[in-house]
């Protein structure tokens, strides 16, 4: 039915075509790269990565990738347990604040990460000397970069359920707000739970503007120090956490679809 | 939906019916206490449930953007000064400035021209179709994971032994790096840029472009107009709010943008956030740190323009929207 405003298949593949090839070239040349063998191409560069002798070269990758997992665990426990339930508490009790709370929730988009830097570099001088240097006290900085799209996420579906008849229905049957939160609307907030902690960790596996100034070990300032050593290895990982992530966000758009087909669209 | 939401006075009356009768036996203690008062005892209740968000949001978001400005007007010895802005009418500064300005105007009008016309080549699609899934799911990675991977990637592509260098040089003859190593400077900077521009302009722009009604574009043929002259009466007119806003999303994003030049640029600060770095980092001199604050002000400054004009667009975009 949308067909009459959309291109034509002619247009469409030639937008289709031109796009790949820009956006796909790229991705190509990492891959070919990571086959290049001398004058020739083997899989040499990626048996390495299975190799326990070269162990010791990609040690700054596993502690990277261990601190960035841990880090994606304490930033999605911000969203969920500190971000979701104000959210929840300001749709049904403070709705008034609902439009100032979305405008704070986007400030950190038009916030530049290097701007924050300069501010957070004395807060973490204090944080270190008081409660450790713990690297998932940097979760606490990436709660607020992740803020506007976690925001985003929940209150599309905050939006999309009844919140508050949802939750007056359980009061008026005898639930207590933990078995409202916990039991109610958890449950049916879970897409854009999801969502949200998706988003979040793909914001933390992908940053390195904090952690590179503040001089923490994460995945991205790993890959940059191992590229030094070993550019192919930095750049198969890349590839691989690249492939992870777009997996990922495939089968939440897939889930995504299949749950909202009733809906109208463009609302 | 619209029914249920919004407004105070509906908050109050949705709270009265709950004390009157008798309370649920696991109701809060406040909700025993007097009516009258009850709403305002329950209502402090609601707003100390802010308080943890509001105190995390106070010390990691607002108190490092004060310190971070605040630190551009405080000199070496902690005292009040002006000094430290004289350093953003530097030619070097402004120079940097120039650069970052023009690299983020430059990118956001090619990606956003780019993105529009992939959501327009999805516009045919319902929005459960496994191509429009795929772009879809590929935007969220490509804007999300900028910097060091992208960095690598146009080294693998257009770096001095990329495989697009490669083969112009092998193939064509044509040697990009003639006129020197560029793609380690400002000019390399450019397809990064756009690579990670576009992926962005999809996600913004796609909702406002799927929210066009196919009603208004049979109404405008049935009244004679043509293809064409829909879009050219109807469509732009209706999106260009959208497409600005999304525009001035872009160009902040590229603006605020360090990872991806951090990773290719060799050496030198062609854009603010390098130089910030460059200030941050350098413990040789005194008082740099400051200088860090007076940039990241400058930065702040044309942010907030940014995204004055983006709330304007937003607003008019809005009009449209159902």
């Amino acid at each position: 039915m949308r067909r009459g405003l959309g291109p034509g298949p002619a247009t469409r593949t030639a937008i289709a075509l031109v796009v790949g090839a820009v956006f796909l070239v790229p991705i190509a040349s990492m891959v070919e790269f990571t086959l290049r063998d001398g004058d020739g191409h083997s899989l040499v560069h990626w048996a390495t990565l299975f190799d326990p002798a070269g162990a010791g070269k990609y040690a700054p990758i596993r502690e990277g990738l261990v601190n960035s997992l841990v880090l994606a665990a304490v930033t999605v426990a911000i969203v969920l347990l500190l971000l979701a339930p104000t959210m929840v508490l300001v749709t049904l009790r403070l709705p008034h604040l609902r439009r100032p709370f979305e405008l704070l929730a986007l400030l950190p988009v038009s916030l530049p990460a290097i701007v924050l830097v300069v501010g957070l570099a004395p807060i973490y001088r204090v944080i270190g000397q008081t409660i450790g240097t713990g690297v998932w006290s940097l979760a606490l900085a990436y709660g607020v970069t992740a803020l506007p799209y976690a925001h985003r996420s929940i209150q599309a579906a905050i939006d999309a359920i009844g919140v508050r008849t949802l939750a007056e229905a359980a009061r008026t049957l005898g639930s207590g707000w933990p078995t409202v939160l916990l039991r109610v609307l958890a449950p049916n907030l879970r897409g854009g739970l999801l969502t949200a902690s998706l988003i979040s960790v793909a914001v933390v596996l992908g940053e390195f503007t904090i952690a590179s100034l503040l001089a923490r070990q994460n995945l991205q300032t790993a890959l940059f120090v191992v590229n030094r050593q070993d550019p192919y290895v930095a750049v198969i990982l890349s590839l691989l956490a690249l492939a992870l992530v777009f997996v990922l966000l495939l089968a939440i758009g897939r889930a995504g679809a299949r749950g909202s087909g009733a809906r109208p669209e463009g609302s | 939906m619209t029914a249920v939401s919004q407004g105070v006075p509906a908050a109050h009356a949705a709270g009265t019916p709950a004390a009157p009768p008798a309370p649920p036996p696991h109701s809060p203690p406040s909700a025993t206490a007097a009516p009258a008062p009850a709403h305002r005892v329950r209502g402090a209740l609601a707003a100390l449930g802010l308080v943890p968000f509001a105190a995390y949001v106070l010390a990691f978001l607002a108190l490092p953007t004060a310190l971070a400005v605040g630190s551009g007007f405080v000199d070496a010895d902690g005292g009040l000064t002006a000094h430290n802005l004289s350093a953003l009418a530097d030619p070097v500064v402004l120079r940097t400035f120039g650069a970052s300005l023009w690299l983020s105007a430059l990118s956001a009008v090619v990606g956003a021209l780019l993105g529009a016309a992939i959501c327009y080549a999805l516009l045919g699609l319902r929005p459960g179709h496994p191509a429009r899934s795929v772009v879809e799911a590929a935007s969220s990675v490509l804007a999300q994971f900028g910097g060091v991977m992208l960095a690598f990637a146009f080294i693998a592509t257009i770096g001095l032994q990329g495989l697009v260098t490669l083969w112009l040089k092998d193939g064509l003859g044509i040697d990009i790096f003639a006129g020197g190593a560029w793609i380690y400077a400002l000019p390399g900077l450019i397809a990064p840029y756009i690579y990670f521009q576009t992926p962005l302009m999809v996600i913004t722009f796609l909702p406002a472009l799927t929210g066009l009604q196919t009603q208004w574009y049979e109404a405008a043929l049935t009244l004679g107009d043509t293809r064409a002259g829909f879009w050219r009466h109807v469509g732009l007119p209706v999106l260009a709010p959208s497409f600005l806003a999304s525009l001035l999303l872009l160009f902040a994003n590229a603006f605020s943008s360090f990872a991806t030049a951090a990773a290719l640029a060799s050496q030198g600060a062609q854009i603010v956030p390098l130089q910030i770095r460059a200030a941050l980092v350098s413990e040789t001199v005194l008082g740099r740190q400051n200088l860090a604050g007076a940039l990241a002000l400058g930065m702040v400054v044309v942010m907030a323009a940014v995204m004055w004009l983006y709330s304007r667009a937003a607003r008019r975009a809005a009009r449209w929207r159902r």
